[in-house]
This record gives structure tokens, C-alpha cells and sequence, in this order.
């Protein structure tokens, strides 16, 4: 049996919001981290179902999707330095501690 | 390609200079990163040809290319401006990386400048953006520092979350991602999902451009990270974005200007006047000028919204001049804070007893910020009223006008501060700034005077942008 494509969309929406809503509510940063992450992944899935189905023929979406993931990959690295820094001088990584520069 | 090729050629030196150079090598690195860049600028002064590579991937335009000599311009009065302070004892031993993170973000700027396919675009926003929050980050032991750098990183990758997912719809629309193609397909299928697309995108570069509502980061970063690090986040990397947001809605989306122009009306009305008002109450003058670049980065908006290769010219000019009069600013903030280490704007009174020549330098770039008619800023703000006006767009054009007597006051306020108000127990002491800055004010100061009287640069611009993009 196949699967419709719009299985895989609604999927990839609720990824894509629970990301937000994740990013939004959570206060650890790291949390909130793999909520960015899921949200970046939503967006992959997407570009890979609209190409296995909709354009088969040629794999520009595949390719775009191994680029992003790679993208994912170095902004990890580089935020999970900045909250190694952050935790070497306060000793967690709640973003309530970050309230320093306020409007 | 020249422009990319020396670039990296420049990187690749300073890189080999700072990983193996000794010890005599490595105290010179910053007169050298301030040359090489300039024989950089002068090298690609000249535009070039339109062109394309790998594929159509890259595309490059006449006026692409002018708009990475003016990004080149602003880098290396930012380079020549941060000289002193790389000799500070905590940047002393990583200034190799801020020059070289520096330099790759430029690189990441040149390529979302001149793309011809989203691949291209996305890889080249997500160099100019990565780096940037580790150069914003670079004082790591300073709290401000980092908390700005994490809070500069968490906002760019959720913005460009929105990006990616806007671009997938579009890839699902259209189901390809060069501009060219994707402009055909979307032609012909006209889907409410084309709405979604341009609103994601649009929000996701609103973030980088900090347009209102997508701000809330942008006073937080700049009065978080080294001066130097936020003049450079303040003009190069939001001209960038600009030029970028432009190139898009005009290749990609400009058979139905009307979702756009709709959205992007909004936007401006809202981005200057609530950078305006919150301005007036900044004490830091970082986050002074961090509201007003808000409130200027709805003014560029207005060359975008007219949709016209006269809006471009606008455009790129109104940036150029942004430049100029931004970085005077912050050459003098930057210095000001190095020698005496205020940053509050009481403490700028009476500066005009004890250091007259950086007070006059302020007030030239705040005349000019605020569009007070001999100055460059004042024909910038003409031209990107004139094209809006040309498209049609009165009301918008007055909302701005009426703002910009807002930021007059706000403008002034710092003016008075250094010239009518006295009372201050520890005015700043007289100084002289190193030899780098003062060069680099130089260089402000006749791009701000010049720029206005000298009309061949407008025309210049006119004429490379009808040549197209």
C-alpha cells in the first residue's frame, strides 16, 4: 500500500510546530536546541517528499536536503560551544539566567 | 567570480600568516589584514560583466558586483577601526580568528549577493550568519559577550528554520530551485501555497534584517557584542541582506508584487516608527544606535517596496550612505570607549570642551543619519522617497517623513548632549585615538560630505542598474 504524500506533510507540519512551540516554552537552552532542530528536519522532510513524489525525475531536493543537514550539523557545533562557555562561567544553562541586557 | 577568488586569496594568507607565522609576523597581522583588504577593495573597484557559473548557480550582475565594493568599502573602514582593539589582552590572542571569521562571512555575503539558485543562497546566508555569532561571541570571558552570542544564534537558526520551510513549499510549487525556473513554474500555477512561501520567506529574512516585528534580538546583540563586531553587524551584514531580499522578490517573485508590496508595507510602517520611538528612550548609546539602525533598515525597505530599478539604485546608494554615516558613529563610540570606557549618553556631556574634533565627527554622522540637507544622508533618503513616490506609494511616504522628524529629535538629543549640556562631574578626558581610527573617521567623514555633492555616484549606480541583475 502506498502512503499519500499528505501523510508525510502532516507529519512535517507537526514537526515543524512543535518545534516552535518547544522553542518557545522551554527554558533549557539545550532544549531548546533540539527544538531548532526539529524544525530544520521538518523543513528536510518536506523537500525530500516533494521530491520523491512530485518531481521524481530530477534530485535537486535530495541534494538541497544533504546541504541543509550538513548547515545543521555546524550550527550545533557552534551553539553547543557558545553553551559550553555559557555553563563554564554560570554553572547551567537556564536562559533565564541570561537576562543581563534588558530593554 | 574575481571579487570571491581574491577574497579568499586574502583569507588564506591571513590564515597561513596566523596559524604559522612567528611571533614578528603575528604583530604586524592586523596592518597587514587592513592592506591586503584594500588592495582587495581596489582590485574588483571595477564592476564586471554579467556572468554565471556552475550552472547558472552563481550569477553575477554589474550591479551585484558594485554592491561588494560598497560591502568591501564598510569592511575595511571596520577592519582599520578594530586595529587598536585587537591589541586588547583578551582579543591579543585570537585576533587571527576574528579576522578570518570576519572575512568568511563577508565571503558568505558575496555569495547570497550574486546567487542564482536557493542552494547557493542558503549556504551563502548561513555563512554570512554562523560565523557571525562566534564573532559576536569572541569575548568569551565578558558576560554580555556571550549571552549576546547565544541569543544572536538561537534567533538566526529559528529564522532560518522559517526560511527553509518557506523554500520547501516553493520547491513543492515549483519544483525547482533555480530563480530563473522557479519564476516560470510559479507563472503558471498560482497556488495559496505561493502565499505561505513569500510570507516564510519574508520573515525569514525580516530577522536578519531585523524588521519589526522579528527585532526583539537586535538591541540585545549590538550593545552585547565588541563595538567593533556590532558596526560591522550594523551595516555590512544588514546591506547584505537587503540587496538579497531584493534580488529575490525581484527575480524570483515579481509577477505578483502585490502580496508583497502588502506585506512589506506593513513591515516598514511598523519597523520605523517602533524603532523611532523606543530610540528615544536608549541611555546606552549602543542600543541607541541599535533601535535606530531599525528604524533605517525600514527606510532601505522603501527602495525594495517600489519594486524599479530606480528603487535599487536608491537602495544600494541609501546603504552606502548608511555606511559612511554609521560607522563615523561608531568610530567614535568605539574609540571613546577604549580610552575612557563610557558608553552612556549623559556621559557625553560637555565632550565638546575636551575633544572637539570627535564631538564635530559625532555630529556630522548624526546630521547625516537624521537626512539634515548638506550631508550625504540627506540625498539617500530623497532618492528612496523619490522611487517609492514613483511607484505610488504616498501614504507610505509620508508615515516616513513624519518619522523622520522623530528621529531628528532622538538624533539631536546627542548632539546637545556633547555641545549645550556642561553639567557632568567626570567629563571624558582629552585623548588622541590611534593612527587607524583616525584614518578611518577621515574616510567617513568625506564619504559623508562628498557623497551628497558628488551626484556621478547616483548616476553611476543608475545607470549599472539598468543593466539589470
Amino acid at each position: 500500500m502506498e502512503i499519500p504524500m499528505i501523510a508525510y506533510l502532516v507529519v512535517s507540519t507537526i514537526m515543524f510546530f512543535a518545534g516552535v512551540y518547544g522553542f518557545v516554552t522551554r527554558k533549557n537552552m539545550l532544549a531548546m536546541l533540539i527544538s531548532l532542530e526539529l524544525m530544520l528536519n521538518a523543513a528536510d522532510i518536506n523537500f525530500v517528499v516533494f521530491n520523491r513524489y512530485l518531481f521524481p525525475e530530477a534530485l535537486e531536493g535530495f541534494f538541497f536536503t544533504l546541504f541543509a543537514i550538513g548547515i545543521a550539523a555546524a550550527e550545533t557545533a557552534l551553539a553547543i560551544a557558545i553553551i559550553i562557555n555559557i555553563f563554564r562561567h554560570i554553572r547551567n544553562v537556564d536562559v533565564h539566567n541570561l537576562d543581563k541586557m534588558k530593554y | 567570480m574575481r571579487s570571491e577568488i581574491s577574497l579568499l586569496i586574502v583569507f588564506l594568507l591571513i590564515f597561513f600568516a596566523d596559524t604559522f607565522g612567528g611571533k614578528k609576523t603575528l604583530k604586524g597581522l592586523s596592518i597587514t589584514a587592513c592592506v591586503l583588504f584594500a588592495l582587495h577593495t581596489i582590485w574588483n573597484i571595477i564592476p564586471v560583466e554579467t556572468t554565471s557559473a556552475f550552472g547558472g548557480m552563481y550569477q553575477t550582475s554589474p550591479m551585484a558586483s558594485m554592491v561588494k565594493t560598497v560591502l568591501n568599502i564598510g569592511t575595511f573602514i571596520v577592519l582599520l577601526q578594530s586595529v587598536s582593539w585587537s591589541e586588547n589582552p583578551d582579543v591579543k590572542v585570537r585576533r587571527g580568528e576574528f579576522y578570518e571569521l570576519l572575512l568568511i562571512t563577508l565571503f558568505g555575503m558575496y555569495l547570497m549577493v550574486s546567487a542564482g539558485h536557493f542552494l547557493l543562497f542558503f549556504i551563502g546566508l548561513e555563512t554570512a550568519s554562523l560565523p557571525m555569532a562566534a564573532l559576536i561571541a569572541i569575548t568569551k570571558k565578558d558576560s554580555e559577550s556571550y549571552e549576546a552570542g547565544a541569543k544572536y544564534l538561537f534567533t538566526a537558526v529559528f529564522s532560518s528554520a522559517l526560511f527553509l520551510l518557506g523554500l520547501s513549499f516553493l520547491y513543492g510549487v515549483s519544483g525547482s530551485l533555480y530563480f530563473g525556473d522557479i519564476a516560470v513554474a510559479i507563472s503558471a500555477n498560482r497556488t495559496p501555497l505561493l502565499i505561505a512561501t513569500i510570507v516564510f520567506v519574508l520573515a525569514g529574512m525580516g530577522f536578519k534584517l531585523s524588521l519589526v516585528p522579528f527585532h526583539l534580538w537586535t538591541a540585545d546583540v549590538y550593545e552585547g557584542a565588541p563595538t567593533q563586531v556590532t558596526s560591522y553587524l550594523s551595516v555590512i551584514s544588514k546591506g547584505a541582506a537587503a540587496f538579497a531580499l531584493l534580488l529575490v522578490l525581484y527575480k524570483v517573485f515579481f509577477l505578483d508584487p502585490a502580496i508583497w508590496q502588502g506585506i512589506l508595507w506593513a513591515l516598514i510602517v511598523l519597523t520605523i516608527t517602533i524603532g523611532n520611538l523606543f530610540a528615544i528612550r536608549q541611555k546606552n548609546l549602543k542600543r541607541f544606535l541599535a533601535f535606530s539602525s531599525i528604524s533605517q533598515a525600514g527606510y532601505i525597505m522603501l527602495g525594495i517596496i517600489s519594486g524599479s530599478a530606480q528603487g535599487m539604485t536608491a537602495l544600494v546608494y541609501y546603504v552606502l550612505v548608511y555606511i559612511f554615516s554609521n560607522l563615523a558613529a561608531f568610530g567614535v563610540i568605539s574609540s571613546i570607549e577604549r580610552n575612557s570606557g563610557k558608553l552612556s549618553m549623559d556621559d557625553y556631556n560637555g565632550l565638546y570642551k575636551t575633544n572637539p574634533k570627535l564631538s564635530v565627527i559625532m555630529m556630522l554622522a548624526m546630521f547625516s543619519l537624521a537626512g539634515i540637507p548638506p550631508f550625504a544622508g540627506f540625498f539617500s533618503k530623497f532618492f528612496i522617497f523619490a522611487s517609492a513616490i514613483h511607484s505610488g506609494f504616498y501614504i507610505l511616504v509620508l508615515i516616513a517623513l513624519l518619522n523622520t522628524i522623530i528621529s531628528l529629535y532622538y538624533y539631536l538629543l546627542v548632539v546637545k548632549a556633547m555641545f549645550i549640556n556642561t553639567e557632568n562631574e567626570c567629563v571624558i578626558p582629552a585623548f588622541r585615538s590611534d593612527n587607524a581610527s583616525r584614518v578611518s573617521l577621515v574616510v567617513c567623514v568625506a564619504g559623508i560630505v562628498l557623497l551628497g555633492i558628488a551626484s556621478c555616484v547616483y548616476g553611476y549606480f543608475a545607470d549599472l542598474s539598468m543593466l539589470g541583475i
